[in-house]
């Protein structure tokens, strides 16, 4: 416990880092995985066949070997990344590292997200938006009145999950040059083999405490959308 | 197409706007795939030189034995020690005893909450580095035990809870045991609920053998590196390796639907609470 209590700031710049992949790469896979879902169940086949494809494909892909073909392959294909290093943001420059994790992460998470939102989607029965339709409201009102407020509803639980695993899979980049929460932990146990247990303990509570606020937001983001039925 | 929630179904002139889509959506495609093909030859990467290894026997004996065979032998471990793990905590989790209940909930929702990657690095250190005793192969596998066996705990409790209540409630009437009732009446009927959600966690814990990789565990991902170092065929080494892991997977991913098809029938899934979680809502899918 005490090399982390000596090095704090490193384990809050670790924690800062993983939190930092977290939601780079969530709100990526968000944007993406919509995408993905609303091809998925959209009217063109070939577009639900391709976004089949590519669900299935990540989804028994291991995400390491994303991280292997962003950071092994791509470069010999010339894509290094490099260029984000020139782009700087309020005064930070972005690392190739921490761009090419969050674009593995964004492309593996994005084919759970799409299977999350599809499941909400057809989780509401076929009757309500017949229902609708025989009322005379349109197809925008029909979405909007009742499709998607009960989609939303049924997306949570499962949103939530992926979340969390995306969280627990920032861990990966430490395997790539990230020197995130566990690649920290590796680094200081590394040095202090002593206290091996105490640190493991310091960043396995640093993990809990951030799955336990994405899985309190949720619960309180359902408590406020739900209705009685 | 099928009836939707979405959509009525379309008119012909709906359907002549959709082929248009079609038409444009299949050129994108195609551009798409052109490029990534164009990508690879201009960087040279499909030169027959950089693919023979995989069609040379003694490297696909190689990336065959020392590469899926340890991948294989590691999940089958880890998964069997989970399930074995699983029951033990999913029961305990039931228990009538709060202080069998409460260290067995601790125990399940720490692994459940903390990246097996983590575990792995720990598991490590503590047992393999230096002169430990065992290798990092069964790091690798202490690590997948302990957190798919936590998942699996959860999903052996919620599988338990799914039977009918009234199976329990008719076998205490006979004048079973507790322990009668548990392994003679609810687990055995809980088995064929869940067996599916445990071939889906085999998915997972494959997935994660791979994470080896970080502490120089043998498996698929380890045999990649000295194949790439020697050929520099990067990308070929990268599509085949992964392919291994599809192919595997879809594989698993079958059995898993033929499984609940025979057993289960369409019915729902196991409804499986998420980590952090005090009552189960929805449908969550483990990963």
């Amino acid at each position: 416990m005490e090399a982390v209590i000596s090095n704090f700031d490193e384990y809050l710049k670790a924690f800062g880092l993983t939190i930092g992949l977290f939601v780079v790469s969530g709100i990526g896979a968000l944007v993406f995985g919509t995408i993905l879902a609303v091809l998925r169940v959209g009217p063109v086949s070939i577009l639900n066949k391709a976004a089949a494809l590519y669900v299935t494909l990540f989804r028994n892909t291991p995400l390491l070997m994303i991280f292997v073909f962003m950071a092994i392959a791509m470069p010999v294909l010339g894509y290094n990344f490099k260029f984000v290093e020139d782009v700087e943001i309020a005064g930070y420059n972005v690392s190739a590292f921490f761009f090419r994790s969050c674009v593995a992460l964004t492309l593996y998470t994005s084919a759970f997200v799409c299977e999350a939102l599809r499941s909400g989607v057809n989780a509401v029965p076929l009757g309500q938006a017949e229902a609708g339709r025989a009322i005379g409201l349109t197809f925008g009102q029909s979405m909007r009145e009742i499709v998607l407020p009960q989609a939303t509803r049924a997306v949570i639980p499962p949103m939530t999950s992926v979340l969390i695993a995306l969280l627990k899979n920032t861990s990966v980049a430490a395997a790539f040059g990230m020197a995130e929460a566990t690649a920290t932990m590796r680094a200081l146990t590394n040095n202090n083999a002593d206290q091996r247990i105490g640190i493991f303990l310091a960043f396995a509570i640093g993990y809990i405490i951030l799955v336990e606020l994405v899985s309190l937001s949720s619960y309180l983001v359902e408590r406020k959308v739900k209705v009685a039925r | 197409m099928s009836a939707s929630v979405l959509f009525d179904a379309p008119g012909p002139r709906t359907v002549a706007r959709h082929r248009i889509y079609t038409v444009v959506s299949l050129v994108a495609l195609a551009g798409l795939v052109a490029f990534a093909v164009w990508t690879m030859y201009d960087a040279g990467q499909l030169e027959y030189a950089l693919w023979e290894p995989f069609l040379t026997p003694e490297y696909i004996e190689y990336i065959l034995v020392d590469g899926l065979l340890k991948t294989l032998q590691m999940a089958f471990f880890s998964i069997v020690f989970a399930v074995v793990f699983g029951l033990a905590f999913g029961v305990a989790k039931l228990s009538d005893h709060e202080w069998v209940r409460r260290p067995a909930w601790l125990v399940v929702e720490f692994f459940r909450a903390v990246p097996v990657l983590l575990l792995m690095v720990f598991a490590f250190y503590m047992l393999a580095i230096g002169d430990g005793p065992l290798s990092s192969f069964w790091c690798v596998v202490i690590a997948l035990t302990l957190y798919n066996g936590a998942v699996l705990a959860e999903v052996f409790r919620a599988g338990i809870n799914a039977v009918p209540r009234g199976q329990a409630e008719a076998a205490y009437a006979i004048g079973m045991r507790k322990s009668q009732v548990m392994t003679t009446v609810l687990l055995p009927q809980a088995v064929k609920i869940m067996l599916p959600a445990i071939i889906s966690q085999m998915v997972v814990a494959l997935k994660d053998t791979s994470l080896g990789y970080y502490i120089l565990a043998p498996g698929l991902t380890a045999v990649g590196k000295p194949i790439y170092l020697e050929f520099s065929n990067q990308v070929p080494t990268a599509i085949v390796i992964t392919g291994i892991y599809v192919a595997v997977n879809l594989v698993l991913t079958w059995i898993a639907t033929l499984v609940q098809k025979r057993l289960v029938g369409e019915k729902k899934v196991l409804d499986v609470p998420m980590v952090g979680e005090a009552h189960a809502s929805g449908n969550t899918p483990v990963l």
